[in-house]
């Protein structure tokens, strides 16, 4: 395949197991190039577990997933699937981004450090290079005014756009939300949910595990339904969301 | 209707309780410390001795090791402490084991014993050779350096444990978003996680310094000539037992105090910009139960805090 027709992820048959619980029992999707899939699903379906698998925060036991044709996690040798080292991981996962449910800014760096802390620390760029950048994501986020704020001191919501603008300051390949807007009040989660509108405009491949049925129907060109460890279906906001083939998706879209 | 015109005839101020226990209590205490002091001024103590000997230079000498001693014991606790502590939370399981024995071997000892048993080292090894540094153990192992490996090898085992309570006290999601913008373990160990850890280690450290400060005069069992150890040489030769121990008591009192002060500060300056109220300074906190009459649980937090 070619670079332009290649999916940005692709995920085969991904198995994983905390302890004798079987969470996801083979996962298969993909995501082409500038497309956004979210996950909706009840809790403890695997989808948030399946998104920290793409980046490998939790190594998968069985399956492949590829990230722009590479694959995470490991190497095939002599028809085996071998374990990459913890550098080489690392390589991989600073080509994606992740915002998480609870932003997990550091805490002991202002909104600019923890932009920059990453590019400079992780690829080694010169901070002439990283504090623009951080700069110009900051306004893109319309928190440019607060660089030298701590993290404590914002509300969720700006938070959630710092840390959306902390991960885009890897410049990304593909970006991962976990539940970006479940740990948000109600009436912060709108800016987020915007600046997430804009990135997916932007032409951004995103992956995004939420529980906004809106911003599933609007934003995303495939919808996913996990349930039990398995993709239940996935098609089209319309296909998955108006006209659900399955009772289950049917059971869960009526209760949210 | 009767009970209620009563109430209304009578002021809304409420008299707060009177505590005739504390009265009590305090007046009993008063008199107990009296009787001590007359004991203790009737008692055969060579007060004017005490004076001589409070700026003693050979004293003041001694209490200078004792700091001395005990911040660079300090320091390579530390050092120990936070190389051990990322060793025994790694996955790597001959890492985790060597941490773990560590701990097993220094904190099972008694300090005491293993600043003899550096101090004899030469008894074991007799010559040494590291390269840069050839000769006689005994000549290597001074006093000095025997109490330095004791008492900061020792420290190291507990300062590992205190730093592996800090680090675990920091929230799992911050070892993901370092993870996921790319970092190694190590590095996010030393740039993320690390530096919140300590945040919440600084009270326990002050603490350890205190400790630390008075175990340090074990040493003078090993000849190194700190405080206690310059006390009891002045005692051997004039036999004023109590005096000596008084003014070395008196000292470490001293520093003690000071550095409590100190270390509440320092404190109160590592609270600030967290969520939580910095602790009030000791003055605030004398002239609050001095003066207040009614204490409820969680007086003094703010709303939306735990009480704790």
């Amino acid at each position: 395949m070619s670079a332009e027709t290649r999916p940005m992820l692709l995920a085969q048959n991904v198995h994983k197991a905390f302890g004798k619980v079987q969470i996801l029992k083979g996962i298969d999707l993909q995501v082409a190039r500038g497309e956004v899939l979210c996950i909706l699903g009840p809790s403890g379906s695997g989808k948030s577990t399946f998104l920290r698998c793409v980046n490998h925060l939790e190594p998968t036991d069985r399956g492949r997933i590829y990230v722009d044709g590479e694959l995470v996690g490991c190497r095939p040798h002599n028809g085996r699937l071998y374990e990459l080292p913890d550098r080489e991981i690392c390589r991989a996962r600073a080509r994606m981004g992740m915002v998480f449910q609870h932003f997990n800014l550091f805490p002991h760096m202002t909104v600019l450090e923890n932009l920059i802390e990453g590019p400079v620390r992780v690829k080694g760029e010169s901070p002439d290079l990283a504090v623009p950048r951080a700069r110009r994501l900051l306004e893109q986020v319309g928190l440019a005014h607060k660089e030298d704020t701590y993290p404590r001191q914002l509300s969720g919501g700006q938070q959630q756009r710092v840390a959306i603008a902390r991960a885009l300051a890897m410049e990304p390949l593909l970006m991962l939300f976990d539940e970006p807007t479940s740990a948000l009040d109600p009436e912060l989660v709108g800016d987020v949910l915007a600046v997430m509108r804009d990135l997916a405009q932007s032409g951004m491949t995103m992956v995004v595990v939420t529980h906004e049925i809106g911003f599933a129907r609007n934003v995303a060109h495939t919808v996913a339904f996990i349930d039990g460890g398995v993709v239940v279906e996935a098609g089209t906001p319309a296909q998955v969301l108006d006209h659900p083939q399955f009772d289950r998706t049917r059971a869960f879209l009526a209760k949210v | 209707m009767t009970t209620e015109v009563a109430v209304t005839e009578i002021s809304d101020q409420i008299v707060p309780l009177r505590h005739v226990g504390r009265w009590v209590a305090g007046a009993l205490v008063l008199g107990g410390v009296g009787l001590v002091l007359r004991a203790f001024a009737q008692g055969q103590i060579d007060w004017p001795v005490v004076r001589q000997f409070f700026f003693a230079p050979v004293l003041l000498k001694g209490l200078g090791n004792t700091l001395l001693i005990t911040v660079l014991a300090i320091l390579m606790g530390l050092a120990l402490g936070v190389v051990f502590a990322v060793m025994r939370l790694s996955s790597n399981p001959v890492t985790q084991g060597v941490a773990s024995v560590y701990i097993w071997l220094f904190r099972g000892t008694p300090v005491y014993l293993q600043l003899l048993l550096w101090f004899n080292l030469a008894l074991v090894f007799p010559t040494v050779n590291l390269g840069f540094y050839q000769g006689r153990m005994v000549d290597l192992m001074t006093p000095f350096l025997a109490a330095l490996l004791g008492l900061g090898i020792n420290e190291g085992a507990y300062m590992t444990e205190i730093v592996r309570g800090g680090i675990l006290s920091v929230d799992r999601g911050q070892l993901d978003a370092a993870s996921a913008i790319g970092m190694t373990r190590l590095m996010a160990m030393r740039r993320i996680v690390l530096p919140q850890a300590m945040r919440v280690v600084v009270p326990t450290i002050g603490n350890e310094f205190i400790g630390l400060l008075k175990t340090s005069s074990m040493a003078s069992a090993i000849a190194f000539t700190e405080l206690l150890n310059r006390a009891q040489l002045i005692y051997f030769v004039n036999a004023k037992v109590i005096e000596l121990l008084i003014v070395a008591a008196a000292w470490y009192l001293i520093i003690v105090t000071l550095f409590t002060l100190v270390q509440g500060r320092v404190e109160r300056r590592f609270a600030r910009g967290q969520s939580h109220e910095p602790p009030p300074s000791l003055r605030a906190r004398m002239w609050r139960n001095l003066t207040m009459t009614r204490q409820t649980p969680g007086a003094g937090t703010r709303p939306g805090e735990d009480a704790r």
